[in-house]
């Protein structure tokens, strides 16, 4: 896999003030990324993209295709069959993709502070904010109560992403 | 009508051809080993599996046409198909998966209601529950009321009991008998039981490694020569169809007749005048040159001997003429050369009345139309 701090470097060249698409991004729409929000956001849902489509590749490679012929002798156009069949029986996988980028992307470090550096309540996430007390004179009580904000939203994300599957898997019987 | 003339090669070498006509309605069965090309047959019809050459027609639509380059889209051809895994939706209750179908009918009335389903299939009290927590029996029986709803123009069922138990394949039984006799549908039927066939189906189209051998009514395909081999040696036999002529309560026995003789059977549950289909199997018929009068069996029948065949290893199979019925006897070739059996020659068969049992589900009754539906077209005429 591509180290994050590669991939905060190519989102800057392409989607940086003077990148190849940034600088119509600016010029054209008025949308900046660079030390923003925006751009912080960017660069999670970059970071995350493969887990997702995984996630959601897999689920759609586990739903029953016996089905989706059922559902079309029962006269389910294609799109009405992916739409009533496919879709809420990928519904599980789509989920724990979403619970895994969430969780990626309030991990993310490398391809944030390469893109949009750390700027404190603009592009600082949490693991930002660990380093930066860490370097920071008495910071040390920062980084700790950091640490445990994330350990407990680490477990708190895993807790959650079984329960939901449980629950489906119970709905469905599986 | 429903015309299939349909031929086609697998890429992984099995090629398969049929060619026969099903009647409007009652249950035309696809039988044969597994492997025979019975499913492929329906999943032609269906629309899942595409022919190479031939065309299928439904009541005057044509499915595919090869030549023609016509080839419908599987929902539009409205066929209701039962798969064996029944195949219900996980994400719906029992009475979304019954609606589905329904809502989603492209058929131009609404013919099959949805009251009326859940009664002859007897799942009104699984309406609200999920398809996980129901029985294998009652998840094929939503399933029949799921393809039902669709209002289809045929029904395809898949070996829909193959995957049950004994017990729940005689729980579901009656509902396909009732479902044959309520519905002016027609009916395809795939199975490799011979019980299941002889007690539900009017039209038989015998499969054998990809080719059809044998295709007509029930009695005359099942008593074939060429479909013994699907058969099998033990399930082997003969049908006679026959009337119920008359009970004797004090030894609980009936009387049936056929056509050139009659049978002493144990009570049958019908009323005198009723039809029913009776099964003799093989090797419970036994031949005598002389009549035997001092014996416990209770039908002795005079028959004449139309062939003989000898097979491998022991048996030798006679087939017999019964005065307009055939039977077939199943005996050692041993005993075919001691009493020096030919062709021609005239023998009394014996059949043990308990043989032919009613509790069996080889003995079974042939249908009553209901009123409201027309009657049946008789499986003669719907052959070609």
């Amino acid at each position: 896999m591509l180290p994050k701090v590669v991939v905060g470097y190519l989102l800057l060249l392409t989607l940086g003030a003077r990148g190849s698409i940034g600088q119509y991004l600016d010029a054209w729409f008025g949308i900046k990324l660079i030390f923003t929000t925006a751009g912080a956001t960017v660069a999670a849902a970059v970071v995350s993209f493969p887990l997702t489509v995984n996630a959601i590749r897999l689920s759609l490679e586990a739903v029953d295709q016996g089905l989706e012929t059922a559902a079309r002798t029962l006269g389910a156009s294609r799109l009405d069959v992916f739409l009533s069949i496919t879709l809420p029986l990928m519904l599980p996988g789509i989920l724990s993709g979403a619970l895994m980028a969430i969780a990626s992307a309030l991990g993310e470090f490398g391809a944030t502070i390469t893109f949009v550096s750390n700027v404190e309540g603009q592009t600082r996430t949490i693991p930002l904010a660990i380093y930066s007390a860490t370097h920071m004179p008495d910071g040390d009580a920062m980084a700790a109560r950091l640490v445990v904000v994330s350990v407990v939203l680490a477990l708190a994300s895993l807790l959650l992403a079984s329960l939901v599957d449980r629950r489906i898997r119970a709905m469905m019987g599986r | 009508m429903i015309e299939i003339d349909i031929a086609l090669t697998r890429p992984d070498g099995f090629s398969l051809q049929a060619n026969f006509v099903a009647p409007d309605a009652g249950v035309t069965a696809l039988f044969g080993r597994s492997g025979a090309g019975k499913t492929t047959i329906i999943q032609a019809v269906a629309g899942v599996v595409r022919p190479d050459r031939g065309r299928i027609i439904v009541d005057g639509e044509t499915y595919f046409d090869a030549a023609r380059g016509i080839d419908l889209k599987i929902e539009e051809r409205r066929v209701g198909y039962v798969f064996q895994d029944a195949r219900l939706f996980p994400h719906m209750s029992v009475e979304r998966n019954l609606r589905y179908g329904e809502s989603r009918s492209r058929a131009p009335e609404k013919r099959i209601g949805f009251a009326s389903v859940v009664d002859l299939l007897g799942i009104s009290h699984l309406l609200a529950r999920r398809p996980h927590t129901l029985s294998g029996g009652e998840r094929q029986r939503v399933a029949i009321g799921r393809a039902l709803l669709s209002q289809p123009r045929l029904l395809l069922m898949d070996e829909p009991l193959a995957a049950l138990d004994e017990a729940r394949k005689q729980e579901i039984l009656p509902y396909l008998e009732r479902l044959r006799d309520e519905m002016a549908l027609p009916i395809f039927y795939v199975s490799h039981s011979v019980d299941e066939v002889l007690r539900l189906s009017d039209i038989v189209v015998a499969l054998r490694d990809g080719r059809q051998v044998a295709y007509g009514s029930v009695t005359e395909v099942m008593a074939r020569p060429e479909v013994l081999p699907i058969i099998g040696r033990f399930d082997a036999g003969s049908l006679l169809d026959c009337v119920v002529e008359r009970h004797d309560e004090v030894y609980a026995l009936s009387t049936i007749a056929f056509a050139g003789g009659h049978l002493r059977v144990p009570r049958v549950d019908l009323a005198v005048g009723a039809r029913l289909r009776a099964r003799v199997r093989s090797r419970d018929v036994a031949l005598a040159l002389a009549r035997p009068d001092d014996t416990s069996v209770s039908n002795l029948l005079p028959a004449t001997i139309t062939d003989v065949r000898l097979q491998e290893g022991p048996y030798a199979e006679i087939a017999l003429d019964l005065g307009g019925s055939a039977l077939s006897a199943m005996i050692t070739r041993e005993s075919v050369e001691r009493l020096g059996l030919a062709h021609g020659m005239t023998v009394w068969a014996m059949i043990k009345g308990v043989a032919v049992d009613s509790r069996s589900p080889d003995f079974s009754a042939a249908r009553k139309p209901s009123p409201q539906l027309a009657p049946l077209p008789g499986p003669e005429k719907a052959l070609p």
